[in-house]
Formats: structure tokens, sequence, C-alpha cells
């Protein structure tokens, strides 16, 4: 048998022992389908950080014309829950313990207050505990009373004139749906999960076993035992792309504007840099234990919280912002958002593709390096 | 009596020894939770800070230039640079270059000296929808003040006074004073469910759980011994991450300590009950890992740590009620920053008690079925 038929025998024998493994151990399955899935459906239907139906209590001391028409306003907002109250101090109680999570108070001398200038009319306080909520739910508030005092004062004869007016245009996201950049940064996390941790675990377990000695006794050469154990685990992560990229159109009508082309070669890309990080992770430990914790903390975690995935990179204190330049997720999330939202946007896809690339290598070169077909 | 209680001990401190014997293992358990506390604790923000904007200014007035200033100046944004044409806007805001381009046309001045309104576009990346919620938000806020002051001094009628919200608890509502109480929670149940689901699939798979069999044991008596480590662990952990909540991050510990801990103690008991769970299910250490994360990762997410439950369909929100982390969440949060102490915080300890219970009542029972 020549050289090269006997390594495609070995690895075609690998990759069906391998994929074997996979098939009939249904914990490998569930992390490589049901996790996501799981995911999915969280991220789909149960994250939001857009605030709907806030309750808020609106006191009223003094019910007249003008304190019903705002009152009116607020039941007719799909952003507020509104619940009446006679007195500030029902409100305070009531957003103390957590019923309510603003107040709006109109004082008894509301209507004489209206267009003066020194103090507004109505007294807003907010449960400031969840800081970004308190936020919105002040941006919102701010900008119901805005547009009722512009329409209350129209209707008094006189025109309210701001010297400065905004004209705001938000790009790429018009409706401003948290869902549609967490669900595509959701992928990253997915393939993380698949490339770095069931990897990492799976080739531990084989130390730990005994069985990788086994391995070693026989002809095969240790690339073609690395090769034969990635290939179905790429085959699952791309899998998992693939679900989330239909469940992500079809169940939550989240927009693909780029290419589907475009996003699965980026992916491939990533893949490649999860199976490099699970392998290094695997090498270095050598019990499924250390492996899952290693893999829980420098891959799912990183890509989870330093990825720009949830929370905004740019705000984070410098040293941080460093740090997250080492975590191969944040170039996939990076490219996953402008992929879905904006499109191919070349510069954003090459540069960070650019960095992908390099991790790759320094990984699989590392793991490389560390791999000895020797016993200790 | 006294028989079990040694039995209890022996088997409690063979765990323990079990866990903290393997230097590796010892390893995991101290470093990354420090780890993660620090640059979590300060990456996990909804704040804006130094986000960067261009500016695009047509009219080149003073009345431009010092609206500009009022924009710069505040910490929110850095100033990345002018752009004097329109088709510099799109490759600015496609590459991430900045994030909002503000864009002030030629009649600026004219418009705001001759008492009609000035419009200032803002164009803004929405690919982060919550931060560029926040973008225009904090813009809104600086237009409003620059409108009062700008009718002040042109003595013209001040517009209506704008709206003072104010935030109890967290005057400056600074995100860290919401997370980082949260990650007491988090990671303490993240370290408790690892090391307890795993404890009974290593022995399993090594195949000492069998040597169990042959000793005077019962199962009631497994399930203490097992949980020991776990519960230790856990409270230490938390401890640990709660100093450093209070002296690092100088969050302000308005409530009462005890409570928080007597929770603390309810909460990980509950970890090591789902668990023991995981781990009489599981027969390999995959397995146990692969039950701890699946009960983990939507324990984190639906537990209200980052985005809130009021959020969530209603559907969801039910299922937000067997998850143990979200009773403690309020316990923390409501300490810390509200000031809570017992009677506000002991109706949150029954639901916390009830899952320890359930899990650990069905962790018993399958582990006399399973030795059976």
């Amino acid at each position: 048998m020549t050289p090269a038929a006997a390594t495609r025998m070995r690895l075609r024998a690998m990759i069906r022992k391998e994929s074997l493994q996979v098939l009939r151990d249904p914990s490998s399955i569930a992390i490589a389908i049901v996790l996501p899935l799981v995911l999915l459906l969280l991220f789909g239907y149960g994250v939001s950080l857009d605030a709907k139906h806030v309750r808020i209590a609106l006191v009223v001391e003094h019910a007249d014309a003008n304190t019903a028409s705002l009152t009116g306003a607020f039941q007719h907002s799909e952003y507020f829950l509104p619940v009446e109250f006679q007195n500030i101090q029902q409100a305070e109680r009531s957003l103390e313990a957590h019923e309510v999570d603003g107040i709006v108070w109109l004082r008894n001398d509301f209507s004489s207050r209206l267009l003066l200038a020194d103090d507004a009319a109505i007294g807003v306080f907010v449960n400031g505990v969840d800081a970004n909520q308190a936020r919105i739910t002040q941006g919102y508030i701010e900008g119901l009373w805005q547009t009722w005092l512009t329409s209350y004062a129209r209707d008094h004869g006189h025109e309210l004139k701001m010297p400065v007016v905004l004209q705001p245009r938000i790009w790429f996201n018009p409706a401003v749906n948290s869902r549609n950049f967490l669900v595509p940064g959701l992928i990253a996390i997915i393939m993380t999960l698949t490339g770095a941790m069931l990897t990492s675990m799976v080739v531990a377990r084989e130390w730990e076993r005994g069985t990788m000695e086994v391995l070693m006794v026989t002809p095969i050469r240790l690339w073609e035992i690395t090769v034969g154990k990635l290939v179905p685990y790429f085959v699952l992560g791309m899998g998992g792309m693939l679900l989330t990229l239909a469940m992500a159109q079809l169940l939550f009508k989240v927009p693909l504007q780029g290419s589907f082309l475009v996003l699965t070669a980026t992916s491939a890309l990533y893949m490649m840099v999860a199976l490099g990080m699970g392998l290094l992770i695997s090498s270095v430990a050598r019990s499924q234990f250390v492996a899952g914790q290693v893999a829980l903390v420098a891959t799912f975690l990183p890509a989870f919280m330093l990825s720009g995935f949830i929370f905004h990179i740019g705000s984070m204190p410098e040293p941080v912002q460093i740090i997250t330049h080492i975590v191969p997720a944040r170039y996939f999330v990076a490219i996953l958002q402008t992929v879905f939202m904006a499109g191919d946007i070349w510069p954003v896809l090459l540069s960070n593709s650019a960095a992908l690339l390099l991790m790759m290598l320094l990984f699989l070169g590392i793991a490389r390096r560390n791999a000895r077909k020797r016993l200790d | 009596m006294k028989h079990s209680l040694q039995r209890i001990i022996a088997l409690a401190a063979k765990e323990l020894l079990a866990v903290l014997k393997d230097k590796r293992s010892r390893i995991v358990l101290i470093g990354p939770p420090i780890l993660q506390l620090l640059i979590f604790g300060y990456a996990a923000t909804f704040d804006l800070n130094n986000v960067p904007i261009a500016v695009y200014n047509e009219d080149r007035s003073a009345a431009s230039r010092e609206f500009i200033a009022h924009v710069i100046n505040s910490p929110s944004f850095t100033l990345h640079g002018y752009i004097d044409s329109e088709h510099q806007i799109t490759p600015l805001i496609d590459n991430r270059d900045v994030l909002m381009v503000m864009h002030i046309g030629p009649r600026f001045a004219a418009n705001l000296l001759s008492g009609r309104s000035a419009s200032v576009q803002l164009l803004i990346d929405g690919r982060n929808s919550n931060t560029a919620l926040l973008a225009q938000g904090y813009v809104g806020n600086i237009v409003r003040d620059f409108n009062i002051d700008w009718a002040k001094r042109h003595n013209r009628p001040a517009p209506p006074a704008t709206v003072t919200v104010r935030p109890w608890f967290n005057a400056n509502l600074v995100s860290r004073w919401f997370i980082v109480p949260g990650l007491v929670g988090v990671l303490s149940m993240v370290i408790t469910t690892i090391v307890t689901a795993l404890s009974v699939a290593r022995e399993r798979e090594a195949g000492t759980f069998d040597q169990l069999l042959v000793t005077p044991l019962r199962p009631i008596e497994i399930l203490i011994g097992k949980s020991f480590p776990g519960i230790l662990i856990g409270v230490l952990e938390g401890s640990f991450i709660l100093a450093m909540a209070i002296y690092w991050f100088d969050i302000p510990l308005r409530g009462s300590l005890g409570a928080l801990y007597l929770g603390m103690f309810f909460f990980v008991l509950s970890g090591v009950g789902v668990g023991l769970m995981i781990s009489s299910l599981a027969l390999t250490q995959q397995q146990a890992m692969l039950g701890a994360f699946l009960f983990m990762v939507p324990a984190v997410i639906l537990s209200g740590f980052a985005t809130p439950i009021e959020n969530m369909p209603y559907a969801v929100q039910l299922l937000t009620y067997a998850d143990p982390l979200r009773y403690f969440l309020i316990i923390l949060r409501g300490v810390f920053l509200e000031g809570y102490s017992y009677d506000l915080v002991s109706r949150y300890y029954w639901p916390m008690l009830i899952i320890a219970f359930v899990t650990l009542s069905f962790a018993t029972w399958l582990f006399r079925h399973r030795m059976n």
C-alpha cells in the first residue's frame, strides 16, 4: 500500500470512529444540538433589553382635564403600564415593594405649573438599582412628557420652540430591537461551546481513560489522530451555525443583510479557531474536570462577557478592552453583527478575519508543539 | 445515631479531600473565580463611556462650535474627528470607527438667532441597539441643557423646565452597582453546581461509587456527606466575592449582612441539591458537566442577572419561579442597595428552601434507586 493510501485509510478509520463515538454518546449530541437550541430559545424569547410595559405609578393629587389628558397618554402608550395612586406615600411604598419601577407625580398645582420654566410640573422617581433599565425608563418618561407638553402648548396657542432640535436616525436596526444583535452573536457562543468546550473534554477523556495510549501504539500518526478527531466536531459546529441561522430567520425574523457565503466562510474560520482552543486546553489539562473548568473560564465566559456579544466593548475600562483583543470571539461577534444587520462591509470583515486567521495558526501551532506521541 | 454521625463525618472528610488533593483541582477552585470576578466586574457594563463620534459641521458659526463643544466635553463622548463631506459618513459608521455622526446644517446659527428651531441630525450605528438608545438619550440631555442655557443668555423665553428624574438607591446610575452584587450569586452557583455535579460522576467513572455500596453508609448519609464540600466551598466562595464587592468595587452595603448570609446558605443548599440531582442522573463526567451546564445557563440568563425579568414574555417569567438564583439576586440587590433586613428578605428564603428540599429529596430517591 502506498503511503498516501495508507494515510487515507487511517484517516477514514479515525473519522469513522470519532463520528460513531459522537453519535453514540447522547451527551455530545446534547451539547452540540440541545444546548444551542436552548440558548436560541432563551435569547430569542427570554432576553430583551427593550423595556415594554414598564409599570409606573401615577400619583394624581388633583384631577382635572389636564391630568386626565396626561394619564391618558401614559395609558395609551405601549411602553407603560400605569397604575394610579392618590398620594405619594402609597406610590413610594409600591416602589419599595417592587410593584412599580417608577413614579410620576402630578402635584396639585400641576395645571398652573405647566409652562413654567423654573420647575417642571411633574416629579419623577425611578428605581435606580438596575441602572440600565432606569435610564431607559427615564428616557421614555421624558419623551412622553415632551411630546405631550408640545401638543398641549400648541392647543393653547403657544408654539413650543426649542432652540436646538434633534433628528436621530438609527442605522441598520431602525426598530431598535435588541434581539437583532443578540441572536447573531449567539452563533459565536454556540460555536465556542461545540468547538472549544466539547472538544477539550472529549480529548481529555481519552487521556483519562487511557484509550489515548492505545491509539499511540497503532501506526496512526499524531496529525491523523488530530484531524480525525476534529472533523466530526467541525461538522457539528457548522451544523449548529446553520440551525441558528434557520431559527433566527424563520422564528425570530432577524434579517441577514449580508451574503450567506460570507457567513459560512467566516463561521468555518472561527470554528477552526475554537477547535484549536479546545485542542490546546485538552493537551494541557489531562483530566475532564480540569479541561471542563478551564474551557468554561477561558473560552465560554469570555465569549459571553468580553466579545461585545451583549456588553459594549467600547464602554469597558481600558485594561479590560486590551484583554478583549485576545478573545477570539470578539472578532467573530463583530463580523456577525455586521453581516446580519449591515451587510458585507469588507473593511470590517477582512480585518477581523485576518485576526481570526492569526489566532487559528497560533492555537494550532501551540497544540502541535505540545502534542508528542509519548505517554507522559 | 452516633454511628450515623461518625459515618457522615468520615464521608464528608473524604469528599473534601478528594476535591482538594488534586493540585489542578485546587487551582481551578481558586484562580478562575478571582479572575472572573475582576474581569466581569469591570467588563459587564451597560453604561456608555468614551463613545467615538464624528462631527460634520456645515455651519462654521460660533453658535455651532459652542454646541459641538458641549457634546464633546461630555465624558460619554470622544471626538474622533471632523469630516467635511457627506461621503465620509458611511464608511466611518460602517467600519465602526465611530458610533455616531452629528450633522449640523448650514443654517444652524441663522435659525437659532432668528428664533426658529435649528435641527441637528444624529446618525447612529444601531448594531448594538442598547448603546444606540443610550447615545441618543445622552445627546438629548446635552441638547436640553444647551437649550436652557441659550435661552437664558439670549433673553428668549425659556423652554419649559425639563423633568429632573431622581433615581432611588443608585443616584449616579452606575451599572456596576447592579451587576457586581449579582456576581456574588452567579459565581458561587457556578462553583457549587460544578463541584457537586462532578463528585458522584467522577466516582462512578472510577468505579469507587460501587465501593460505597459495601459500606454501612445509608443513602441519606451519602447524600449529606456528599453535600458537605459543595456547601462549604459555595459559602466560602460567596464570602470571598462578597468581600471583594464591598472592599474592591466599593459597592455600598446598606442592609443586614446576617440576612444576606442566611440567604446565601439557603441558596448554596439549593445549588448543591441541583448538583446532586444531576450527579445521580449522570453516568459519566461529561454528562454531569453537560447537565450542570444545561441547568446553569438558563438559570443565569433567566434570573434577572443582566436583563430584567419584567422584559420577558409572561410564559418565560413563570419559568423563572423555579430558579433559585432569581430569589438570591433580589436578596443581594435588596441588601446591598435597598437596605433590606430580615423582615423584607425572609419572604425569599422559602422558595429557595423548597427548591433545595425538592432537589435533595429527588437526589436521595435516585441514590437509593440506582444503588439497588
